[in-house]
């Protein structure tokens, strides 16, 4: 059967909490997230870990494996540096509520500043047409689990506690991105410029474009090179293409 | 006891996956004030594992599709058990809701000319599954869940508040329903983060929270899906029915162990997937039963010809509804036709280009990759049954979602009688926006019936609940000290074995005695820890909810004495007409047993059986039901 791995594991919360050691039966195939369950119902039955569907779809079990940001359940023990100790942690950028389980309300109160869709005005439920090419881009920021690793992973938000405020981070303006990108997004018809809120609402000018976010991305969603640098694009013709400069000025007028 | 935190509104909706969420909008856009609780994250609800698409006749690929085939088609696949006015508000309902849908933000995978794409699946006439690429459910939960926002976003416009009308109680339990005589008057829940209580006071309660397949070991289920709403309503008064029945999605994966029963969509084979067994045999030409041999090809050249011209072939058997796949294969591999692992093979990449197959199947090429090692474009894959849905829950009021007590009501997979003995593919995302809608307008409309006569809430009640919910802290004074993780895993082996795909009288009977040991031992659970965010704590609660729910899914089992749909009797292996008419209803007894009873389902209204021939009714109906048809 199994061989013998050992675990080290943060436990504790907020304030206080430390290291623990567990050596536990690994078998073949196992992800960590098999693991962490084999500890809790052998060894600490009170271990708090997040987790839902075990395949990669709900992005629950987000968490630190050997410093990465990684999914719990998506990761297979075998592709871990054989005997040596598997260092499982919480998401640094989040307050910790126990163990491994971390506080993400962050991003929904983000998500909440992101102006929904509006739909267009005139158009009946139905009555939407779409070509497949023009919705493709929109599609692929939708894949996105809302795991938040990459919010933990970006940089603007892991090491500047007080950034957070100002900076919706990567999933949020991807969001931003996505509805930007909608074909039949109507906010511009009701005075909402999506490019200009990204800027100044939601923090765009923050992304240095390091590329971190897109790197943990379960998804592989390439958040920066079709969500981030396009809407950066965007919003620089808007803010020097003069054409658009005189328009603006001739609406505030 | 300590002073319990007291909320108020008008609907409570617990769970927040489809069906609670489409309830929520509803109650919320009906001017009601709407608490969701759920278990876990908000956007994070089984709802997501999803993949195929939702079934509705928009006619957007084949314009002959309307909501009288779909209707059929649900019948047929449910073996004509089905509730058939559930049924049939399903069918006429479905396209409106797919195309609101769009007004929310959804992107659906496109036609040629702009509309929202249909595809094939298993039982559906024509292609009929709107869909994103094999994540339909993740589009789904997300839409809902940013109109939710939307909604919010208005209300901080009009209040400053963004949750003034409509809340997300995320990672919160309900563990009681509390009644003012017969009146719903609120729920108990707790904060898993904290452990702390908190009371709901509302008239209305709408139940959303799914199924039960964390009661079995190989599943497609999430660790959510406990029973909880099916416990919630027994224990409250209401009546389940159809509990019998429960679907074993015919292709899970099979290795490696730790993945077993994961998801391996239906859409593989409505994209053109074939299965086979070791021999290399397309097994399932021999398993198409008499009453579908009209639909289904007989020669693989026919099979083959479908995919491209459907209208003047028959369908490939790979599409027939799900509990005939899951009793071929498990038939195959009984008779060592199966693979190394155990499963059969379900192939697509000497079907498919594979480029065609990443753009199809992402979800499935990349679990398949970062799970098994296996690419699905140059190799087949190994799968077998899963547990993955029940058709049986809440008995309700087709229109209004209203349970048999007042002031509760039920959507989604935890209600009853949409699907009859078996779901096809497809109906359950559209199942979940039909139904909890209806429900949300239900509940809405049972309100504004109260006037000022609400009911009201006892603090007693409240002190009782609140100290069941901590008993396993060991307060409750029991003698042993069984581990929830422990009892868990033998409940699970224990249904699978013995109330699993295939079963017999004296298994269920072995069955419903180990349940009640099981039951027994359950009184006795003891968890460490405190009550921060306690797994072991959260398992003993659930615990309590599966053992109910395995409880009736054996007492009904064992009182079928037939096969229909996903309810397969090796001792009674053929459909009895007179069972087709009967609905077995369990109730919970004050003892803390659960009762089953006999009830007559309402005779079909005669214009919906004048959609199917006199022939094919003749195999379901007996002849006194048909009277002169026949």
């Amino acid at each position: 059967m199994g061989n013998q791995e050992h675990f080290r594991v943060w436990r504790g919360d907020d304030e206080t909490g430390d290291f623990v050691d567990y050596d536990v039966e690994v078998n073949e195939g196992e992800v960590v997230l098999d693991i962490i369950h084999r500890i809790q119902a052998t060894q600490a039955p009170d271990l708090a870990v997040r987790w839902n569907c075990k395949a990669g779809k709900c992005g629950s079990c987000s968490a630190e494996i050997n410093g990465r940001p990684r999914l719990l359940c998506m990761t297979r023990m075998s592709t871990l540096p054989p005997g040596e100790p598997i260092v499982v942690t919480p998401m640094r950028t989040f307050p910790v509520i126990r163990d491994l389980v971390t506080d993400v309300s962050f991003n929904y109160e983000k998500a909440r500043e992101v102006r929904a869709f509006v739909p267009p005005e005139g158009v009946a439920p139905g009555d939407y047409r779409m070509q497949q090419v023009d919705v493709e881009r929109s599609q692929e920021f939708r894949k996105c689990i809302e795991c938040f690793l990459c919010q933990d992973t970006c940089h603007v938000l892991r090491d500047h506690e007080e950034n957070k405020p100002a900076f919706a981070g990567p999933r949020f303006l991807m969001r931003v991105a996505e509805l930007d990108m909608h074909p039949l997004d109507a906010a511009a018809e009701q005075g909402l410029n999506r490019k200009e809120a990204a800027q100044d609402e939601h923090g765009l000018g923050f992304c240095n474009i390091t590329k971190c976010c897109s790197e943990v991305c379960p998804e592989h969603i390439k958040i920066t090179d079709n969500a981030l640098i396009p809407l950066k694009e965007r919003v620089v013709d808007l803010k020097f293409d003069p054409l658009i400069r005189r328009k603006k000025r001739a609406r505030r007028a | 006891m300590t002073e319990i935190e007291q909320l108020s509104y008008d609907v409570i909706v617990i769970g927040a996956g489809g069906a609670g969420l489409r309830a929520a909008i509803e109650a919320r856009e009906q001017g009601k004030k709407t608490a969701i609780i759920s278990k876990s994250l908000f956007g994070k609800a089984h709802t997501v594992m999803a993949e195929g698409g939702c079934a509705a006749s928009m006619g957007n690929v084949n314009d002959k599709d309307n909501w009288m085939v779909h209707f059929g088609d649900t019948m047929r696949g449910g073996k004509f058990l089905n509730n058939w006015r559930m049924a049939e508000l399903h069918a006429k309902e479905a396209p409106d809701r797919v195309w609101e849908l769009e007004t929310y933000g959804a992107v659906f995978d496109r036609t040629p000319d702009g509309k929202i794409s249909q595809r094939n699946f298993g039982g559906h006439t024509y292609p009929r599954l709107a869909h994103v690429g094999d994540r339909t459910g993740l589009e789904l939960i997300r839409t809902l869940q940013q109109k939710i926002v939307s909604l919010q976003q208005e209300d901080f416009a009009a209040t400053g508040d963004y949750e003034a009308r409509i809340k997300v109680f995320a990672e919160c339990t309900v563990t009681d329903l509390t009644k003012d005589g017969d009146r719903i008057s609120g729920a108990l829940a707790y904060w898993r983060e904290s452990g702390r209580h908190l009371v709901f006071e509302a008239p209305a309660i709408i139940l959303a929270t799914g199924g039960i397949g964390k009661s079995f070991k190989v599943t497609s289920n999430s660790w959510e899906y406990t029973g909880d709403g099916h416990a919630l309503a027994l224990r409250a008064g209401a009546s389940l029915i159809n509990m019998e029945f429960i679907q074993f999605h015919p292709t899970g994966m099979v290795w490696p162990p730790s993945v077993k029963g994961i998801l391996v969509t239906e859409s593989v084979r409505g994209d053109g997937g074939v299965l086979t067994n070791s021999e290399g045999k397309r097994f399932m030409f021999d398993y198409i039963p008499d009453v579908f041999k009209a639909q289904y090809a007989t020669t693989e050249e026919e099979a083959d010809r479908w995919y491209t011209d459907a209208d003047n072939n028959r369908r490939p058997p790979e599409l027939l509804p799900r509990d005939e796949v899951a009793r071929a294969i498990n038939s195959e591999v009984k008779a060592g036709r199966g693979t190394p692992h155990g499963g059969v093979y379900l192939d697509v990449s000497s079907r498919l280009k594979a480029e065609v197959i990443i753009k199809k199947l992402p979800s499935m090429h990349h679990q398949f990759k970062e799970l098994a090692d296996v690419d699905i474009t140059k190799e087949p894959m190994e799968v077998g049954p899963t547990c993955h849905y029940v058709m049986g829950g809440v008995e309700v009021d087709p229109d209004t979602g209203a349970a048999s007590v007042d002031g509760l009501f039920a959507a989604g997979e935890c209600s009853g009688g949409m699907h009859g003995s078996n779901r096809l593919g497809g109906n359950s995302l559209s199942d979940l926006l039909v139904f909890g809608r209806r429900a949300g307008a239900g509940a809405a409309a049972y309100v504004d019936s109260l006037g000022s006569q609400r009911p009201a809430i006892s603090d007693d009640d409240v002190q009782v609940a609140a100290r069941r919910s901590v008993a396993a802290f060991g307060d409750g004074g029991q003698e042993g000290s069984e581990n929830p993780y422990t009892l868990h895993q033998e409940l699970q082996q224990t249904m699978n074995d013995l109330v699993g795909i295939i079963r017999k009288e004296e298994e269920i009977q072995e069955a419903l005695d180990k349940l009640e040991g099981l039951k027994a031992r359950g009184e006795q659970v003891v968890v460490e820890g405190h009550r921060q965010f306690n797994p072991g704590w959260h398992l003993a609660l659930d615990l309590r909810n599966m053992l109910l729910v395995s409880e009736c899914v054996a007492k009904a089992a064992i009182l079928r004495t037939e096969s229909r749909g996903g309810h397969t009797r090796d001792d009674y292996p053929t459909m009895d007409a007179e069972w087709r008419h009967v609905l077995l209803v369990c109730t919970l007894n004050a003892d803390g047993t659960i009762d089953v009873e006999r009830q007559e389902q309402i005779p079909v209204r005669n214009d919906l059986l004048d959609l199917f021939e006199s022939d094919e009714l003749g195999k379901y109906f007996t002849t006194a039901e048909l009277g002169g048809r026949i």
